[in-house]
């Protein structure tokens, strides 16, 4: 088990050992102090935070302050609890934790799409034919639902709206090279979300 | 210089070293050719556990991407049938490019070659 926060830089490709043309994502992943250790007797809950980024003193609020000053450690501007992880208050966290080949789970924001009908949203086919005097039907709906009976459109119906921006989790990602002295590890495929947004990355 | 751009700039290194270790003194950069060029490939081909040459001769049709992105397509007739290839310009599986005759083309993209039979490919290349 290990896990860590970082920064997807954006996709590029490599070429692997046997000379094939391998996608990959390059990730800035860490370094994560271990900022609070959540126990059982304390908290209900076993969990250890971890924090990514280094931001200045002035830009931390004192509650938060007083949280840094305790772990001893710089103020960083993201911070995330890990269930099921084991680490030392204080320690640092690092890509050296993961090996080439493991397989991780990756989390983050998906990008955000906006407004978007249903043949891109809910993958509709769409209604009608281009031809036959159809004018406007090729990415429409369809029907909702009945009539008179039942007199409403039953919850759930997919229709249009707001797409994209939620969190999205992918499993089983393979990492393809780790660099240690620029904390960046470099996995196999793509993974969500826009390059510099912030995402979880946890070893299964 | 921005992350990616030293990890495209380490890759194609990379993929030179394992080029230079194996072919020692036989390496060869990766020459200027362009779109119409008559080119040999000559590329490394496992067969079990043994590594052979193989040569694949023919006319550069398209290039695009660039640093490690960048490939080439190229087009033959083998026994009748049109063969197409896209290579990646810096695999570390390419052994050489020799350039055998540049042709004198006036587009970056040479799809059209594909309808054309092989003495009109010639004609169209190479007039003067």
């Amino acid at each position: 088990m290990g896990a860590l926060l970082g920064k997807k830089l954006g996709m590029t490709s490599i070429f692997s050992e046997n000379g094939e043309y391998v996608p990959c994502t390059v990730i800035e992943a860490g370094p994560c102090p271990v900022v609070m250790l959540r126990t059982q007797e304390t908290d209900g809950y076993e969990a250890v935070q971890l924090g990514y980024g280094l931001i200045e003193d002035r830009k931390v609020n004192n509650p938060m302050k007083g949280q840094f000053a305790k772990a001893g450690i710089k103020p960083t501007r993201y911070l995330k609890e890990f269930r099921n992880l084991k680490a030392d208050a204080g320690s640092t966290l690092t890509v050296e934790q993961f090996q080439v080949g493991d397989k991780l789970k990756i989390s983050g924001t998906g990008k955000g799409r906006g407004f978007q009908g249903v043949v891109k949203r809910h993958h509709f086919s769409g209604v009608g034919m281009a031809t036959h005097g159809q004018s406007d039907r090729e990415r429409a709906p369809g029907s909702i639902g009945g009539s008179s009976y039942p007199s409403r459109v039953f919850p759930g119906m997919r229709m249009a709206g707001r797409m994209g921006g939620k969190r999205i989790s992918v499993r089983n990602i393979e990492v393809l090279q780790i660099m240690p002295e620029q904390n960046l590890l470099l996995v196999k495929g793509s993974i969500p979300g826009a390059p510099n947004s912030i995402i979880e990355i946890v070893k299964l | 210089m921005n992350t990616l751009d030293m990890i495209n700039n380490m890759t194609i290194a990379k993929a030179k070293e394992a080029r230079k270790s194996k072919d020692g003194d036989n390496y060869a950069d990766v020459p200027d050719f362009r779109p119409g060029d008559s080119i040999t490939v000559a590329v490394r081909v496992v067969e079990g556990e043994k590594e052979r040459i193989q040569n694949f001769t023919g006319v550069v049709i398209a290039r695009r991407g660039s640093d490690i992105n960048a490939t080439f397509r190229v087009r033959k007739i083998s026994n009748g049938v049109g063969v197409e290839r896209i290579f990646p310009v810096h695999s570390p599986n390419i052994q050489s490019i020799t350039v055998e005759r540049s042709g004198r083309v006036r587009r970056a993209k040479l799809y059209y070659l594909r309808g054309m039979s092989e003495k009109k490919v010639r004609q169209k290349l190479h007039q003067s």
